[in-house]
């Protein structure tokens, strides 16, 4: 309750919190004795997230997804296009520039045992951002508000003393959300946030960021490739593969009615608790294509069951087919399994 | 001591404890835990991080740091292709390190740090296949090759020559595989092989692992925290808590009907793919896993079960009750907890 107290809710405005255009993120390696070569980590990515919105992107690792989640955040520099963050292009920004805006985009990691600093204190850890936000900010008012923040992720004032290691990893996961939800932000990019704990963990922190979300009335990109998981928190669902966009729509449209044989595949390759439901699943073939030389055409096209010579001629555009649905696959015909 | 009996089955664990001694002294990771395996069988082994899952494979295949370091306790009686009956706990090192990778073979999370970085895929597979078959090198390697198309590597002439940094995260986790069976196991220990792989591979992976159990009748101990894919790969299951088997039995039974109220909890904590109107909030269990160093008196979920009653379930040690048709429940409550699951 107190952490929203302090910062005062932004005067709502018209429009997607978040607005990506054409964005690229393309990373080079080489070219000293050896060849240049370009991994083109995302590729013509245009999406928009609503104000209050959580937005899903699944994808197999290497399909880009934290690459688009960091570029969203200005970690990286941008390679092309636009990324427009409550009406102002943060695109250029210089690291100064963003240091404002930074206080309302934060990100949560996958792995709390790497994303903590083994020689800060909690206290330290989750005070960090109210201190470089707020130069002047007093011992007692940082203490104040890592106090509260840490009640709030269900921890005790008390924890602010100790160190990381003390922690078990759901523990060091709910310090990992102090920290991000100290300076109450409006937007936060959630990479794996519980990938990486045990299953009566994840629960409860799936349900603690979803009581924060609602409290702090908080936009989300929430990236993951367990689809259950979206499925439970996401309205929409952006899917990625090999750098684009694939298939995009609400979370209802998109389990019920997949229009990309990836979405399909993807879903069917899901194990499901419950042995009386063993069924046929789609294996895809082989594995993702290396990024640095990606199939012409459709990049999908090696391991779709669906494949016709057409889709090797040219990039299918991620195209609008109604309701805000939109997919990149040139085959209309296809009736494709749904999730559920 | 006798020849011990073990039936049909290729690894009988008679009442294995392992204790790993530490500056505070001895610290129990796992307690009296005892199972079977039958060829063509997979018996899955679940559990949270620490409830000792990883460590009873460990101790079978005697990988846990030497005595004193660790003290093991009961029986891993091993049935040999040739039918002698050896308890795995008792036997030399020597005679140890000819079984592993041979009759008995494992395989890890992380394929990248169980494969060589710097020795190509085909010497590795070679190698195995050298240290307990008297074969030559250009012998072995043919079988190399063999092994990899038969893990459905294409192209597997070729891939010989690859080093482990060349191959995707599945590709390497098939050469883990096919190094593993280089010698036609008995018995596969396979822990969290898929946990480090895309959804898409995983299923490629489980459905390796299915036809090659089909075509060579080994068992598989497969090590899981995912109940989707115990339910997938598993004909019988075996759940750990905090070092203690706390249900086991035949996979169909158990998953539909848990009868530990921690299973019951598991099972409820896994989101299914389903869509709903808004967000339902997720089933949890709360608290965590007990420290292995200080466990609650009594039964060792009782802090967290919501049908855990004061002063029978803190106090008493559950033991491991038969049920029914050869399901095993520790909870000194699991009728009555089954009576009040039943109701609406």
């Amino acid at each position: 309750m107190s952490i929203m107290a302090l910062t005062p809710p932004p005067i709502p405005r018209d429009g997607p919190l978040l607005r990506v255009d054409r964005l690229r993120q393309w990373f080079s390696s080489g070219g000293f004795m050896s060849p240049r070569l370009t991994v083109r980590a995302v590729e013509d990515v245009t999406f928009e997230i609503g104000r209050g919105e959580i937005l899903g992107l699944v994808g197999e690792s290497g399909s880009g997804k934290s690459t688009l989640g960091r570029a969203v955040l200005r970690v990286t520099d941008l390679t092309d296009g636009r990324v427009v963050f409550d009406g102002q292009d943060v695109s250029t920004l210089s690291k100064r520039q963003l240091r404002p805006l930074r206080a309302r985009m934060q990100m949560i990691f996958q792995d709390p045992f790497a994303s903590l600093n083994p020689r800060m204190t909690v206290g330290q850890i989750v005070g960090a951002p109210l201190r470089i936000q707020n130069p002047g900010i007093s011992r007692s008012e940082v203490e104040a508000r890592v106090g509260d923040a840490l009640r709030t992720v269900g921890l005790a004032d008390s924890h602010a003393e100790r160190y990381p290691h003390e922690f078990s990893g759901g523990q060091r996961q709910r310090i990992g959300i102090a920290r991000a939800f100290v300076l109450a932000p409006d937007f936060l990019v959630a990479d794996e946030p519980v990938s990486a704990l045990d299953v009566s963990i994840q629960a409860q922190v799936v349900n603690l960021l979803m009581e924060i979300k609602r409290k702090l009335d908080l936009t989300i990109l929430f990236i993951s490739h367990d689809l259950a998981v979206v499925g439970h928190v996401c309205d929409r669902v952006a899917v990625m593969y090999l750098g684009r966009i694939v298939e995009i729509a609400d979370t209802r449209t998109l389990f019920r009615n997949p229009r990309h044989p990836y979405t399909e595949a993807l879903f069917s390759a899901v194990p499901v608790a419950d042995p009386s439901r063993r069924r046929q699943r789609i294996l895809l073939k082989g594995d993702l294509p290396s990024p640095l030389a990606p199939p012409s055409g459709c990049a999908f096209r090696t391991r779709c069951r669906y494949a016709i010579p057409a889709c090797a001629e040219a990039v299918p555009p991620l195209a609008h087919i109604g309701g805000g649905h939109q997919k990149a696959c040139i085959r209309d015909d296809l009736a494709l399994q749904p999730a559920c | 001591m006798g020849a011990p009996e073990i039936a049909t089955a290729v690894l009988d664990v008679r009442n294995l404890s392992v204790a790993f001694a530490t500056h505070t002294g001895p610290v129990a990771a796992v307690h009296d835990v005892s199972f079977t395996v039958a060829p063509g069988e997979t018996l899955a082994l679940v559990g949270e991080s620490g409830s000792g899952k990883s460590v009873t494979s460990l101790a079978v295949m005697r990988l846990t740091p030497p005595a004193p370091r660790t003290r093991l306790d009961g029986q891993a009686l091993f049935r040999s292709r040739d039918g002698t009956v050896r308890d795995l706990l008792a036997v030399p090192e020597r005679a140890m390190r000819a079984l592993r990778g041979n009759e008995i073979a494992m395989i890890f999370q992380e394929p990248m740090t169980s494969l060589n970085p710097v020795q190509r895929v085909g010497d590795q597979i070679a190698e195995a296949v050298m240290t307990h078959r008297p074969v030559g090198r250009r012998e072995a390697l043919d079988r190399a090759e063999h092994l990899l198309a038969r893990v459905g590597i294409s192209d597997a002439r070729r891939r010989l020559a690859a080093f482990p940094h060349h191959l995707s995260g599945g590709m390497r986790q098939r050469v883990m595989i096919a190094m593993a069976l280089a010698c036609d196991p008995a018995l596969l220990i396979a822990d969290e092989p898929t946990t480090a792989l895309d959804v898409t591979v995983q299923a490629q992976i489980l459905e390796l692992l299915q036809d090659l159990q089909r075509e060579t009748g080994m068992a598989i101990v497969f090590i899981t925290h995912n109940l989707g894919v115990v339910a997938e790969i598993a004909d019988r299951v075996m759940v750990m808590y905090a070092g203690r088997i706390v249900e086991q039995g035949e996979v169909g039974p158990v998953m539909r009907a848990p009868l530990m109220p921690y299973t019951q909890g598991l099972l409820r904590a896994v989101p299914t793919l389903t869509v709903s109107d808004g967000f339902v909030p997720l089933t949890s269990i709360p608290g965590t896993v007990p420290s292995p160093t200080a466990l609650p008196p009594g039964c060792a979920f009782e802090p967290r079960c919501p049908y855990a009653l004061p002063g029978l379930c803190d106090a008493t040690t559950p033991p491991l009750d038969d049920a029914f048709d050869g399901q095993q429940v520790r909870c000194l409550r699991w009728d009555a907890v089954a009576a009040l699951e039943a109701r609406p």
